[in-house]
């Protein structure tokens, strides 16, 4: 069998590096780790040049069951961005944690993890990647393994995902049974529009599994919990990348392997989004710690990228692309900001932001502007994203459009809040607040990708074009 | 007279191993019943898998191999679940599901 392997070369790069990190972390001497944060960052540069330099490298590789196309070529491209901007803003609170290797692997596992996921073609390369992200979040969360918030998280994160993954491949296995294939685009054809009852109750558990992952109501219950007490880094890589690749495989599973079964679960998608969206945003209002009101945030945008699959066409698809790569800079600034803040103070309390403006005036703008574009004020970047996600459902989701738009508008009150706290309140404490180097670029990163996605979308919006179109060239 | 054991057998085991096991996951207090209850609901998937193999694509051996992919990664996850149980007991010396009610909604 001939083998390609340079359709593989980003994942195979990121798993020596990976490996890489972890070997190095024993050889250097305790004291001297801190060059590994930027080993990581560099090394996570040069595997998002390779997967950039793979563009127009797209091919299957052992028959069908990994999946080298545009569309997942974009989504590496998303999670590494993210891995890199992460690692780039931690490099602090990793080392006031301590045990630098195993932190910086493990987030690397994660990132391949997903970069699977969003190639998996069968339902095999699915659990795997799938797994693989898990488990090497599951480490991440309870990382900080002395203190009992992040250790908590991170049993109760262990436990339901657990329960999520069993729930996922009971109705992968059903699939299996009916259609006799679990490579995907071979269940697409084998699905006819006549569904027998045990394919329906497949997809339904299928819906349950990823609907965890992407923390869509009512399978949310774990996510302010885990997103409060994980590390603040671990959190907005959980918010970014796990949530994105979630969406990946959530729309290759259902648009790509069960179209057949389109007029069955559009509803159900429209409504667990409508859903998603009101609760989402209406809890987040009464939070008063700023990972919780994120967490919540983060909630309602599941809800929001959520809207792309209904219609299940290429517009969506571009919708949901465009959204998850914009999101990640809005939720990596905003992180960025909290765990910064959390190094400095030691507090999560959003009363306890007050007069950051003073303070440093470059964390309080990059924190406004990040929720300000995840709210979907124009001309931030989160408005060109909603606007292609709402486009695709005004013909015949005009409800559902509509709820999109009230609960934006509710979403800016509690984004607001905290742009009160720090503009208008005094601070208690006036000591300016210094950024390292670092830090600083990441922030800076991070807003000027905001405002200029926001601004100047069309080349983006080009790119995902293409991307979307390849996902229906088998 | 011996009747022949056909693939709704297998379904209907593992439907019903599935149930138990869901069901212990949200009735069970105790974490490491829990995480047992979880082996369940895999068990339950391997014993579809590898019975819709036989029956349906017995030349293929497709449902087999992804079973052994299921019990190996469900190896690992209980590595990390029971890591997870030891450390959260050095803290509350507890490994009861009520008392970890530290994050609250």
């Amino acid at each position: 069998m001939n083998v390609d392997l340079s359709l593989l070369a980003p994942e195979i790069a990121l798993a020596v590096l990976g490996l890489g990190i972890l070997v190095l972390g024993l050889l250097i001497p305790k004291g001297s780790r801190h060059g590994l944060g930027w080993v990581t960052a560099l090394g996570l540069l040069g595997v998002l040049g390779l997967t950039i330099a793979g563009w127009d490298n797209q091919g299957t590789l052992y028959e069908g069951i990994f999946i080298v196309d545009r569309y997942a070529i974009f989504f590496k491209i998303t999670f590494l961005t993210a891995a890199f901007l992460v690692t780039l803003g931690c490099m602090r609170y990793v080392d006031e944690m301590g045990d630098q290797s195993e932190y910086y692997s493990m987030m690397l596992f994660a990132t391949l993890g997903m970069m699977v996921l969003a190639s998996a073609g069968d339902f095999m390369t699915l659990y795997l990647g799938l797994e693989l992200m898990t488990i090497a979040f599951i480490v991440l969360v309870c990382y900080r393994r002395t203190e009992t918030r992040s250790v908590e998280a991170g049993i109760k994160y262990v436990l339901l995902a657990g329960m999520s993954s069993a729930v996922l491949l009971y109705g992968l296995s059903l699939v299996y049974g009916v259609t006799g294939s679990v490579t995907i685009y071979e269940v697409g054809r084998a699905v006819t529009t006549e569904p027998v009852p045990a394919l329906i109750l497949g997809v339904a558990m299928l819906v349950a599994g990823l609907g965890f992952k992407i923390s869509a109501v009512p399978f949310h219950m774990w996510t302010p919990d885990v997103y409060e007490g994980a590390p603040t880094p671990v959190t907005s890589f959980l918010a970014v990348g796990s949530k994105a690749a979630s969406f990946a495989i959530l729309l290759r599973v259902f648009i790509a392997a069960l179209p057949g079964l389109w007029a069955h679960w559009t509803m159900l998608v429209a409504i667990l989004a409508a859903v998603t969206i009101i609760v989402g945003n209406l809890v987040a209002i009464p939070q008063t710690n700023i990972k919780r009101l994120l967490a919540y945030s983060s909630i309602a945008q599941a809800g929001y990228i959520l809207v792309g699959l209904v219609t299940a066409s290429e517009a969506g698809i571009k919708g949901v692309m465009f959204y998850a790569f914009l999101y990640v800079f809005a939720t990596i600034g905003a992180f960025t900001v909290v765990t910064y803040f959390y190094n400095v103070t030691g507090s999560d309390e959003i009363k306890d932001y007050a007069g950051l403006s003073q303070r440093s005036p470059l964390m309080a703008a990059v924190m406004v502007i990040s929720m300000l574009s995840m709210a979907g004020i124009p001309p931030l970047a989160g408005f060109v994203g909603k606007f292609y996600l709402f486009k695709t459902i005004v013909d015949n989701y005009l409800w559902l459009a509509f709820i999109g738009l009230i609960m934006s508008m509710v979403s800016v009150y509690y984004y607001l809040r905290v742009a009160l706290v720090m503009y208008r309140d005094e601070p208690v404490d006036h000591t300016p607040i210094s950024l390292s180097g670092p830090v600083a670029l990441t922030l800076i990163i991070t807003m000027m990708a905001t405002l200029v996605l926001g601004i100047y979308p069309g080349p983006l919006s080009e790119v995902v074009n293409t991307a979307a179109h390849s996902f229906f060239l088998p | 007279m011996l009747t022949t054991i056909s693939l709704a057998h297998y379904m209907v085991l593992s439907a019903l191993l599935f149930g138990i096991g869901l069901f212990g996951v949200l009735a069970k207090k105790n974490a490491i019943a829990v995480l047992i209850c979880i082996e369940l609901m895999l068990n339950a998937v391997n014993i579809n898998l590898v019975a819709i193999s036989k029956y349906l694509t017995p030349a293929l051996f497709t449902g087999q191999l992804f079973a052994i992919f299921v019990i190996t990664v469900a190896a690992a996850e209980v590595g990390v679940g029971l890591a997870i149980i030891i450390a959260i007991y050095r803290n509350r010396l507890s490994v009861n599901l009520d008392d970890f009610d530290w994050l609250k909604w």
